[in-house]
């Protein structure tokens, strides 16, 4: 049950984060979530990230910022076993089910649905 | 608007951008703020119950139960992106719908669905990336750097 409430807060906050990007600093959606991700990145590259995801879970693991943590974290796991070279084939590794599953999913929602007004 | 920027404006232009400044809707950002709060945290906390699920039926572990959830949530966004209704609730909870990977997974289906009427290979194929792709251009490249600076990190016998 602690687990939800600290699912709820931190992937809130996050949010609230995103929030005041779009309505303080007045940036786009995209220069919001691209920030977001770069900044996930970077507190993946220092090892903050997995920190929070053991601490919030899906607080954590849900927002956008976390797909920048998965790639370092597939770049340096198969960096590890196969020297440079796995930055660039473990890149993808963990982020892959997301980016695979909006791209089957995307495609067959735009066979299925037709455009709204 | 910057003071600068309203040097290069002739008098009038000068006159109108004040207009058009008191004219702009205010925008509520406590209200917002709030919002985005309580959305993207349910959406955290049922990504968080679909782990559970996961984990408890589906003998997932707690680093991988998070593929499937991921799944679940776009699959889910997906037919809501499809039948307009996750356009109504974008609407209302802002950050909240944006930041979520479900934010993502929508921008990619209702580039996808729009541009149908362009043929499926240039209009959904060629415009499915168009808003998300800078999102996957920049965690790319910054994980590509930042990996790199750690491994050098390492290598130097630091951390």
């Amino acid at each position: 049950m602690e687990k939800f409430f600290w699912a709820f807060v931190v992937g809130g906050l996050i949010c609230v984060i995103g929030q005041i990007m779009l309505d303080v600093f007045r940036l786009t959606p995209a220069h919001t979530t691209t920030t977001l991700v770069v900044v996930g990145a970077i507190l993946g590259g220092l090892g903050l990230y997995d920190p929070l995801i053991k601490f919030a879970g899906a607080g954590a693991s849900i927002p956008i910022c976390s797909f920048g943590n998965a790639l370092v974290k597939g770049a340096l796991a198969e960096a590890k076993t196969y020297g440079l070279i796995g930055v660039l084939t473990g890149i993808f590794e963990v982020t892959s089910a997301g980016i695979s599953s909006a791209i089957i999913f995307g495609f067959m929602g735009a066979l299925i649905f037709k455009p709204k007004g | 608007m910057s003071s600068q920027k309203n040097k290069k404006l002739t008098p009038i232009q000068q006159e109108y951008q004040a207009f058009a400044k008191e004219r702009e809707p205010k925008k509520r950002v406590g209200r917002n703020i709030l919002r985005a709060f309580f959305i993207g945290g349910i959406i955290c906390t049922i990504g968080q119950g679909l782990q559970m699920i996961f984990i408890k039926y589906f003998n997932f572990t707690q680093t991988t139960a998070g593929n499937p959830a991921t799944a679940i949530l776009i699959i889910a966004t997906v037919i809501l992106t499809g039948i307009g209704a996750y356009h109504k609730i974008a609407q209302f909870a802002g950050a909240g719908t944006i930041i979520p990977v479900t934010g993502f997974a929508n921008t990619v289906a209702s580039a996808a669905i729009e541009h149908r009427s362009e043929g499926f290979v240039l209009g959904v194929g060629g415009n499915m990336f168009k808003i998300a792709g800078p999102v996957i251009v920049y965690g790319v490249f910054s994980a590509f750097v930042v990996a790199l600076i750690k491994i050098t990190i390492q290598w130097l016998g630091g951390m």
